[in-house]
């Protein structure tokens, strides 16, 4: 059973369409990049499943139960707008917003106590949020979100604002919660994070569906069809190759589309040249985000 | 446990260990304790003149009539000495032998001017010296020409005692008067205070949790409709605890001072079904108002643009106490009916009117409806737009988008 499943979900407002046609499954266990330039409907799609907005049309489900109440108690969402009351203290916060998610009293503040003790802050637990760092706040209002053992995590610009060790904290915990079972949404805009973080990912823009699959297979899709080679001697006639391009000190090799990457690596050996480094070329993610969002264009 | 009561429990709890809100809601009845201790220090403080006592003050008779009567009882009893020129009474008056003269003209019949002189620097003559100086010309006028009684009867003529009746011709347990006016006044001008308190604090939260995003957190794990239910009970329920300890507080406080104090504040009285009705209009103008204030707290961009805009509302709620003397003079003119019909002026002017000529049933029971009618009105309308601007951040939405997410809701 997957952990989400949204079918053609669409949303408008004010007569434009903000989420046209979006589908998606989410299986349990499993990191998925949901990301998307400003303005795609992310943020929208994420509300829907939250059951802030309702969609026009369209049908989600959450662990394969239709919206209620009940399945908000499901899911822990991180917004990207963050905040917290700030005169209340950390524990207090904690427990309240954990209470609201159907988490009794004396449970909460157990498992309170336990997340803070797991990152360190146990100490600041009477201090109000107001006296926090920036920082630490964030980090309150991750716990906030995973307090209640939600079986769904939605995560709109975990890293935003983190400093390097926090980041790293917060990637410790996020893989932990996969390695449990855990189906997590992710949502940024740092590439890099989603190349390291997800098993899959959608691509959204103008509120339509633009870029879905495996991160692998799509950056196979996306291949240059290109190798990367630095080498000392002389390069002679390769077949498989239509052209080459210096780049400093590396050339960059463009394939004929039939010859793998293998066989040029066996006649560059045949040929004696020394070798310091051959990489097939595959485009990042960010090459990938800008190619797909420019062409939506 | 629901989570509207746990939204309730949360606005409640937090509202009452505010500073403000303890501070506010002993404030009435401390300072009403203060007020009486004050007014009875200063009753106590206005001693009667020592026994045997007695002001010596001199006159100046140009007529030539005014010559008996020298002797004017009173508290404290006042003689009177004549002097026949300007210069020895005041001879008199700075060798401290009185303690102030005044001149009966010539011409005093047909002006009725006397001229009073005195070293005291003072704000107006002391009544005890006006009543015996008055007494004296009197009796000196009217000197073999009446009875002695009729004299006397002259000086003091009318001791108006009113009485109310009711229906049946008993005597009314409600006397009205000043005495009346004062507990539904005060109270009716707390009542909105506490309204305006409550239901401000409703506002502010919304527009503090839009603006610091704890709103879409909230979202995440309830539905609007709990989240307005649970915020407007619980802070309506601090604002009937607050309603509740000054009412009670009035009552104790005024049965106490007409039995302890006497004097002025022991003819205050509280109109019949007075608590009750406080508290029926309470809960029936907070609902309304809260339910308003939700509307512009999920329109205002924040807290500061929704307390503007909440200024529409409560501005009018004061005109009441704007236009008092107009309806304590005209008790029964059409415009305070009007406004005790209007939600937003109706708590003040039930109140006015409950402390000056009453209210009929009939408008009591219409202006209720109508609060009823216009809660459940607001709550429709509220709700269409709550969902839609809670999570607009940073600006307002234009009339014409408020207008159109009516309809489409």
């Amino acid at each position: 059973m997957p952990a989400v499943e949204l079918n053609n979900i669409c949303k408008s407002y004010n007569g434009n369409l903000v989420v046209n046609n979006v589908s998606f499954t989410v299986a349990q266990g499993e990191i998925f990049g949901l990301i998307g330039p400003n303005g795609a409907g992310k943020t929208t799609t994420i509300r829907m499943m939250m059951d802030i907005t309702k969609p026009e049309s369209g049908e989600i489900s959450i662990l394969g139960e239709s919206l209620n109440e009940a399945t908000k108690n499901m899911i822990g969402y991180l917004p990207e707008e963050r905040g917290l009351y700030k005169k209340i203290t950390v524990l207090g916060s904690l427990v309240y917003l954990a209470s609201l998610k159907g988490i009794g009293n004396r449970a909460a503040r157990c498992r309170a106590e336990e997340l803070l003790k797991r990152v360190d802050m146990l100490p600041h637990q009477e201090k109000k949020i107001e006296e926090l760092s920036r920082g630490m706040g964030q980090i309150i209002q991750f716990l906030a979100t995973i307090i209640h053992d939600p079986q769904l995590l939605i995560l709109d610009e975990p890293f935003a604002g983190l400093d390097p060790v926090n980041t790293k904290l917060l990637k410790e915990i996020i893989l932990e919660l996969r390695s449990q079972g855990k189906a997590i949404i992710l949502s940024t805009h740092i590439m890099n994070e989603v190349e390291a973080l997800c098993d899959r990912i959608l691509m959204i823009n103008k509120g339509r569906n633009v870029l879905h699959g495996e991160l692998a297979e799509i950056k196979s899709r996306y291949r240059n069809n290109s190798v990367f080679l630095e080498f000392d001697g002389v390069l002679g006639e390769i077949e498989g190759v239509v052209g080459k391009k210096a780049h400093g000190d590396y050339v960059e090799l463009f394939l004929d589309g039939e010859t793998p990457p293998q066989k040029i690596l066996g006649q560059l050996a045949s040929q004696g040249v020394s070798v310091n480094r051959f990489e097939v070329s595959t485009p990042s993610l960010n090459e990938i985000f800008l190619q797909v969002v420019e062409k939506g264009q | 446990m629901n989570k509207t009561i746990l939204i309730l429990k949360h606005e409640f709890g937090h509202t009452i260990k505010r500073k403000s809100f303890i501070i506010m809601t002993l404030a009435f009845p401390v300072l009403a304790l203060i007020a009486i201790g004050v007014f009875s220090l200063i009753q106590g403080m206005e001693k009667p003149p020592p026994p045997g006592e007695v002001v010596t003050i001199g006159y100046v008779d140009e007529i030539g009539n005014f010559s008996g009567y020298t002797e004017q009882p009173g508290e404290p009893p006042v003689t009177l000495i004549g002097y026949n020129t300007l210069e020895e009474a005041t001879s008199a008056l700075l060798a401290g032998e009185i303690s102030e003269y005044f001149i009966i003209p010539s011409d005093y019949v047909s002006t009725g001017i006397v001229t009073r002189y005195t070293l005291e620097r003072e704000l107006e003559p002391p009544e005890e010296i006006q009543w015996a100086i008055k007494s004296f010309l009197l009796s000196n006028l009217l000197q073999g020409q009446t009875e002695p009684e009729v004299t006397e009867r002259v000086k003091a003529p009318l001791g108006l005692l009113t009485i109310r009746l009711d229906e049946t011709g008993e005597v009314a347990t409600e006397q009205g008067g000043f005495g009346a006016l004062i507990v539904p006044l005060a109270v009716g001008f707390l009542l909105i205070i506490s309204i305006f308190s409550s239901s401000g604090s409703l506002l502010q939260g919304l527009g503090e949790e839009k603006e610091n995003r704890v709103m879409e957190i909230l979202l995440s794990s309830v539905s609007t409709r709990q989240l307005l239910a649970g915020k407007v009970v619980g802070l309506g329920a601090a604002g009937l605890v607050q309603v509740v300890i000054w009412l009670l507080s009035a009552v104790f406080l005024v049965r106490w001072v007409s039995t302890t104090i006497g004097g002025f504040p022991s003819i205050i009285q509280i109109p019949d079904n007075f608590l009750v009705l406080s508290i029926v209009y309470f809960i029936l103008v907070y609902l309304f108002f809260a339910v308003l204030m939700a509307g512009i707290g999920a329109i205002g961009a924040n807290a500061r643009d929704s307390q503007q805009l909440s200024m529409l509302l409560i501005m009018p709620a004061w005109i009441p106490l704007w236009g008092l003397f107009f309806f304590l003079n005209n008790p029964d003119h059409i415009v305070n009916t009007i406004l005790t019909m209007i939600p937003i002026t109706a708590p003040l002017m039930v109140f006015v009117r409950l402390g000056t000529s009453g209210i009929p049933a009939w408008e009591l029971a219409l202006s209720i409806s109508i609060l009823i009618a216009g809660i459940i009105g607001g709550l429709v309308l509220v709700a269409k737009v709550f969902r839609t601007f809670l999570l607009m951040y940073g600006k307002r939405p234009r009339l014409g988008e408020i207008i159109r997410c009516l309809r489409e809701a």
